[in-house]
């Protein structure tokens, strides 16, 4: 049903008279040019759509917009807007990434780990991010990255 | 001042339209000439094709900034980076004052593709020569500036003083401001190894910022006012042919639909609604004859290869087989792999006053500029291509089909239209790794040396199928392959190069039978391959790794779920050591630690060498262990990453890399030696753990079972 969806984005107001059923990647994408959220699989299978939602990591490739209505939505774009949030900044300064192509989805799901858990265990690290898809093989930087920014290196709550 | 030498090609249009998107400054060009100067010809197969290049090298501007542009694509493996921190090394400026130019084919000077591990070895030399040849022209000048003799005169972070009157300086920005100076490349000595400082050492990634804030653009990032999102109507089989469509209902929709020959397809402005459109469409199609299958596809490839050519060999296989004690046969299987970048196949195509531009997901953009151009009838002045970052190449994003699509679809609605494949259209055409056959006789002698090997490959290609041991009597013979030239309906689908093409099953296959007959000399298997190693640089890495790893020697099967390979790729060495460990009951496998040396002469940028050694280990593990592609009759069914799985995080073992420092080598690209050696190291570790050998990749739950089985 076409009807108007309004939201808050990376910290605004935003709204969107849409097909309600759309799903979300395509409307940041296409509709709000927000193109740094990338389309991988199509079916929540890989990550690199993820965006946070109220807080809680989601694939936005498989959430229809109306479920979005009235929430807090960040994308890549609404992360450390005043400077790299720690999270970005360890990926920056571990290089924990190569393509590049997963590495938005890669960097807000950590953040939603770390909104969670902020001193994760490793096995906490890699249970959350296990669905998150990297084909460069970039996940022991991932890994590193997330320890750094949690301030749990590796001789940390390993 | 010297005036150019005379490689300079005649002005054109096409190189007055790069000084206009270039501006003003000190460029460095080259000809064909000179770029064979600083390299192999031997490693030049399409020399002879190369247009003689308008483009430049690098530019000094005014602002003091220089910008190396390259034909090279930055997949993720780092030319970014390595390239601005060799200009910089030979040119005296700072690494943070270059900009890195790529994959723009009105901007860059042509270059082959982006493939081989070439970026180093190939472009690195003359990109070298440039810098070196700019930083000798800007002495030239500032001496007559300075009133100083060149030898008095020195350069630092691209400001040159005279070394006896240190107030006496000017910078290179000065020297150029307000002027074009053309040079063509000629031979400027370089720097030696020993005396860098920003190369040869650890660089920041010039690409780090974009990609941690999601700012760097990929090809389907790019958007115009009117952009149509295009999607193709595909048939459900290779080989199934359209018997009628009925696009009605997407045209109700409100999709525009483009029929033009071979090609139906529906447009619709937003992209999932394109999706939508085009589900509406009814197509029928008739469905290919009954085909092979993952399973028969095997003794199809023995049943189609083309007669098999000699790949190298030494002294006499019957005498050979006279030596032997024992003779060793097995056959060793790989299934079909793909690349899965996670980026698909995407394209956007924009055409105005008779010029198309397309931002293209390739690792070859002037390849795809002479397809786009032949597709659109436009001449090559007409046709620009860039290759923005790039999510992933691994040599499946060789060609540009999609950019081909989505140019003919701008022409044919006079929009700009974006293609993007989906994860189901990127398996179905994805060129794969092809699968193979290898069989392997050998034969030992009474005091375990190797007396025999007769090495056999059937649909991988013959790179190193010739086997590096000191064997006396020895012959390899490859059938087939990634290249192209095989017998048609031999591989049923589309092959190509799949990072470290043809090395991975031939290296499996060596490697696993040299420890198959280690284990039958009751010989320790580094011992063993070390008693048949006379090349330096492999020993060594092999050494390393072992001392790292704390190899303590054995004869497999010891129970420890230890392994060990070795090989070699576009000449770099690499070994690795592996602790796997399995479960007896479910025939999982878990790699718990791997240690790798690799030898690729010097490392550019050491850390991206260790970033792609990181990389090649982890992607490894998935050839390894669960990737294979299903199909049958023509079908690939598997269409997305739920049965088609790839290494992830839960799989991940620890992993330590090792550099051999080698400078007096040339420096060669590491963006996939170190790949080789995992499937092998793997089976190998897996024997050493519970004495089962498993001869055929993927090494699944289901193979490691069987292979426990018939261990008994």
């Amino acid at each position: 049903m076409e009807r108007t969806i309004s939201f808050t984005l990376n910290g605004r107001p935003a709204s969107v008279k849409v097909d309600d059923e759309r799903m979300l990647l395509w409307v940041l994408r296409s509709d709000l040019g927000l193109t740094g959220t990338k389309f991988g699989c199509g079916e929540g299978l890989c990550g690199a759509c993820t965006v946070i939602v109220d807080k809680q990591a989601v694939r936005s490739c498989s959430t229809p917009v109306k479920d979005v209505a009235g929430k807090q939505i960040t994308t890549i774009e609404g992360l450390g807007q005043n400077g790299l949030d720690a999270i970005q900044q360890a990926f920056l300064e571990h290089h924990a990434f190569q393509c590049g192509y997963c590495t938005s989805g890669m960097i807000l799901t950590a953040y939603a780990l770390l909104l969670k858990t902020p001193k994760p265990t490793h096995d906490e690290i890699i249970r959350h991010m296990d669905d998150n898809l990297c084909r460069c093989g970039a996940h022991v930087r991932i890994v590193e990255a997330i320890q750094d920014a949690a301030g749990v290196g590796k001789g940390g709550a390993l | 001042m010297k005036q150019p030498d005379g490689n300079q090609p005649e002005l054109n249009l096409s190189r007055r339209g790069f000084f206009a998107a270039a501006g003003s400054g000190l460029f460095v060009f080259f000809g064909v000439n000179r770029v064979n100067a600083y390299q192999e010809p031997a490693r030049l197969p399409q020399r002879q094709n190369m247009p003689a290049d308008l483009n430049a090298y690098l530019r000094i501007g005014a602002d003091g900034r220089v910008t190396c542009f390259s034909g090279k694509v930055e997949l993720g493996q780092g030319p970014m980076t390595s390239l601005a921190q060799l200009l910089a090394e030979e040119l005296d400026v700072d690494y943070n004052s270059v900009d890195v130019v790529l994959g723009d084919t009105d901007l860059c000077p042509y270059d082959m593709g982006t493939f081989g591990s070439m970026c180093i070895p190939m472009f690195g030399p003359a990109l070298r020569g440039a810098a070196a040849e700019a930083r000798a022209v800007l002495l030239e000048m500032a001496a007559e500036q300075l009133q100083a003799p060149v030898e008095r005169l020195q350069v630092k972070a691209g400001v040159i003083t005279d070394r006896s009157t240190p107030a006496k300086r000017i910078t290179y920005a000065q020297l150029v401001d307000g002027k074009r100076i053309e040079r063509h490349l000629a031979n400027v000595p370089l720097k030696p190894v020993a005396k860098f400082t920003v190369a040869a050492h650890p660089a920041a990634r010039k690409d780090a910022m974009d990609k941690v804030t999601g700012k760097g653009k990929y090809a389907a990032d790019f958007t115009f006012p009117g952009l149509l999102h295009g999607r193709v109507v595909r048939p459900p089989a290779h080989g199934a042919k359209l018997v009628n469509a009925d696009t009605s209902a997407a045209e109700k929709f409100g999709a525009r639909v483009v029929r033009d020959g071979d090609l139906l397809a529906v447009l619709h402005e937003r992209p999932d609604l394109a999706d939508r459109a085009l589900g509406l469409v009814k197509a029928q199609f008739d469905p290919p004859p009954p085909g092979v299958d993952d399973k028969t596809i095997f003794d199809h490839l023995l049943k189609t290869a083309p007669p098999s050519r000699p790949a190298g060999g030494a002294g006499d296989l019957a005498a050979g087989e006279k030596a032997s004690a024992i003779i060793v046969e097995e056959t060793y299987l790989n299934s079909y792999v793909a690349h899965a970048a996670m980026e698909t196949h995407s394209a956007t195509a924009n055409i105005e006053n008779g010029k198309a531009t397309v931002w293209v997901s390739t690792q070859a953009p002037f390849s795809v500029k002479q397809q786009v151009g032949q597709a659109l009838g436009f001449t090559p002045q007409n046709v620009r291509i860039v290759a923005p970052y790039v999510g992933g190449g691994f040599g499946g994003k060789t060609a540009g089909p999609q950019a081909v699509e989505a140019a003919r679809l701008a022409k044919a609605t006079g929009k700009p239209v974006q293609v993007v494949w989906n994860r189901a259209e990127e398996f179905f055409y994805d060129t794969f790794r092809p699968a193979a056959v290898v069989k392997i006789r050998a034969g030992l002698t009474s005091a375990g040396k190797i007396a025999l090997w007769d090495f056999n490959v059937v649909g991988a290609g013959e790179r190193e199928s010739d086997s590096f041991y000191d064997i006396p009597n020895k012959r390899a013979q490859s059938a087939g392959g990634w290249q192209g030239g095989n017998p048609p309906g031999m591989h049923p689908f589309g092959v190509g190069p799949w990072r470290a093409p043809s090395v991975n099953t031939n290296s499996f296959a060596r490697e696993s039978h040299m420890d198959i007959l280690a284990a039958k000399a009751g010989i320790d298997p580094l011992e063993f391959r070390l008693n048949h190693l006379s090349d330096a640089r492999l020993r060594r890495v092999l050494e390393a790794a072992a001392k790292q790893f704390g190899w303590k020697p054995g004869k497999a099967p010891s129970g420890r779920g230890v392994g060990v390979a070795c090989g070699i790729y576009s000449g770099a060495c690499s070994a690795t050591m592996a602790e796997v460990a399995v479960n007896k009951t479910t025939g999982h496998v878990q790699v718990k630690r791997m240690v790798s040396a690799l030898d690729v002469g010097w490392a550019v940028n050491p850390d991206g060498m260790r970033q792609q050694m990181e990389g090649c280990l982890t992607m490894g593990l998935g050839y390894t262990l669960s990737e294979e592609v299903h199909f049958k009759d023509g079908e690939v069914l598997d269409r997305n990453f739920g049965s088609y799985e790839i290494p992830r995080f839960s799989w991940l073992p620890k992993i330590e890399t090792i550099l051999i420092d080698n400078p007096g080598a040339a420096a060669l690209g590491g963006g996939e030696p170190p790949i080789i050696t995992v499937g092998a190291v793997v089976a190998n570790a897996i024997y050493d753990a519970v004495g089962a050998r498993v001869l055929q990749l993927p090494m699944t739950p289901e193979r490691v079972g069987e292979a426990l089985k018939k261990k008994g």
